[in-house]
């Protein structure tokens, strides 16, 4: 009999890049177009570190970035929904920034990069969270997502001009040069893959929290679903401890950087072992264990994760026959791709040339009129999975069924009230008339009688 | 509301479902070339000094 694919809650935090372009003034510094940005949110919540009445969290981040991290979702149409949700929210911003700054006398254009690297080499990351079972073995089976992850690049990768000492080369994956360690609880000392810090931000004694760092930000709607959607069927796979132990990588920050170079999927990864693995055959072998564990536990998906694991089959295929053009108007690094090759041949650019650089570059930026991919987006000509009314409504929605119900509404009665109050992840507080504490350990639950309470006393 | 939100992303992937099942959406590939057909309206968005509005983007200290 067919059995629901185990329940996972799952969310994205995505730091932006932010800078300026203005007309007579100097350049702004970041720290300076941060003020601006966040300006509002501080005025009407006195912090720049705050949850959304959408159960989201938005926050200034380390280095005037700009950080959102979606609420808790457990299903693949909410988190496209809820990603997408904070590349509006923080355009918004954007263009209140803008018209404040003109207030002032200083006409200026504010960008917003939804990418992971400045022009000089810094890196900024886009965050994928997966709660995982606590019972699982845990550290010994990460070792054996390392192959998926340095490979998946093939079709989430977000593509960059990359300056190397032999010059500049187009490469798949926006992150891939700047992973240091496997796995590793550190962040920005050692920048690991897999990020092993112990916060589940639920009942700890049955969760854990997955926290992958080596992902890109995606600006493509299908490769956001695949990338959120093939992890959720392979640690499916590993909490049925079927994860196979004999892939380990020799080196996995030199088989990232690999991959990346090389646009037809055939480099070659080293294992432990002494064999080699193309990237994708290294995904084929995945694809295939997913989907021998579907049949094996008879797993019912749900529509998106058919539509992720038959492009994923498709885009495997297509690598191995060696035609992506299927996939021109689909994944991130191919369209832009395809954007860099139609400037140098129409105007005769070199890779080296600052114009290729700046489409590179606004190919990631957020405003639906100046952004390379929102401008294709909006003219149908890449492929669109979330209708622009789920987004809007995304912005001061909830998901629905997990935690993020209870958070959401909570922020929303606060804020009609008035009331004072503090939240995180967990726990939902009114600061008065009598200090009041609901904790929330349970991400999946939706529906909780003393957040009722809480709130009809406010 | 999110179940309205859900129904339509659900009814605009009910469409790309069964085109993705025969490899790729027609409309899509057919739209590949036509890039080219918006390299102006693309060329005339981007900043005028390609050369200051990267080499001056930095941002350090991120994640």
């Amino acid at each position: 009999m067919a059995t629901a694919l185990p329940r996972r809650i799952f969310g994205i935090e995505t730091e932006y890049g932010i800078t300026c372009a203005m007309d007579k003034h100097r350049r702004l510094t970041p720290d300076e177009l941060a003020r601006y940005l966040f300006q509002d949110v501080v005025d009407e919540y006195r912090s720049n570190n705050v949850f959304l009445p959408n159960g989201g969290r938005l926050y200034l981040d380390v280095g005037s970035h700009p950080e959102y991290a979606t609420a808790e979702c457990d299903r693949l149409a909410d988190v496209l929904a809820q990603e997408k949700a904070g590349d509006a929210l923080i355009s918004a911003m954007a263009r209140a920034a803008e018209a404040k700054l003109a207030s002032e006398g200083i006409d200026g254009r504010v960008f917003i990069f939804k990418n992971n690297t400045d022009s000089s080499g810094n890196s900024y990351g886009c965050h994928e969270n997966y709660l995982i079972n606590r019972k699982l073995d845990y550290l010994t089976h990460l070792d054996g997502l390392l192959p998926f992850l340095v490979t998946r690049q093939l079709f989430c990768g977000a593509g960059k001009l990359l300056k190397t000492s032999g010059g500049v080369v187009y490469v798949m994956s926006q992150r891939a040069d700047h992973m240091w360690d496997a796995v590793s609880s550190a962040t920005t000392r050692s920048r690991p893959m897999i990020n092993t810090r112990d916060e589940p931000h639920g009942d700890s004694d049955l969760y854990r929290r997955l926290h992958v760092i080596s992902g890109d930000s995606n600006m493509s709607e299908s490769a956001m679903l695949l990338k959120v959607a093939t992890m959720d069927l392979v640690l499916a796979v590993m909490e049925a401890g079927l994860i196979p132990t004999n892939l380990r990588l020799e080196n996995p920050m030199k088989a990232i950087r690999d991959v990346a170079r090389n646009l037809t999927g055939h480099a070659l990864v080293q294992l432990q072992d002494g064999r080699t693995l193309s990237a994708i055959e290294t995904q084929r072998t995945f694809f295939e264990l997913v989907n021998a564990s579907i049949a094996r536990f008879d797993w019912e998906l749900t529509d998106l994760h058919r539509v992720a694991l038959t492009m994923w089959g498709q885009i495997i295929a297509a690598f191995e026959n060696g035609d992506l053009s299927d996939f021109d108007a689909i994944l991130d690094w191919r369209i832009k791709l395809q954007l860099l090759r139609a400037f140098q041949e129409e105007q005769g650019l070199d890779l080296e040339s600052a114009k290729l650089a700046q489409v590179d570059l606004m190919y990631h930026e957020v405003s639906a009129d100046r952004g390379i991919y929102n401008l294709l987006l909006t003219q149908g000509r890449v492929g669109r999975l979330v209708a622009p009314a789920a987004i809007a409504d995304a912005t001061i929605t909830p998901p629905q069924t997990t935690r993020a119900k209870l958070r959401g509404e909570f922020l929303s009665a606060a804020k009609s009230k008035n009331t004072s109050i503090a939240t995180d992840w967990m726990h939902l507080k009114v600061n008065l008339p009598v200090e009041r504490t609901v904790s929330l350990p349970d991400p999946f639950s939706a529906q909780d009688e003393r957040v009722t309470q809480l709130i009809s006393q406010m | 509301m999110t179940e309205q939100n859900f129904e339509s992303a659900k009814s605009s992937l009910a469409n790309s479902e069964d085109e993705v099942a025969t490899s790729v959406p027609q409309s899509e590939r057919a739209d590949v070339p036509d890039i080219s057909g918006i390299l102006d309206q693309i060329d005339a968005a981007l900043e005028k000094n390609s050369e200051e509005f990267v080499s001056g983007f930095v941002q350090k200290g991120g994640q």
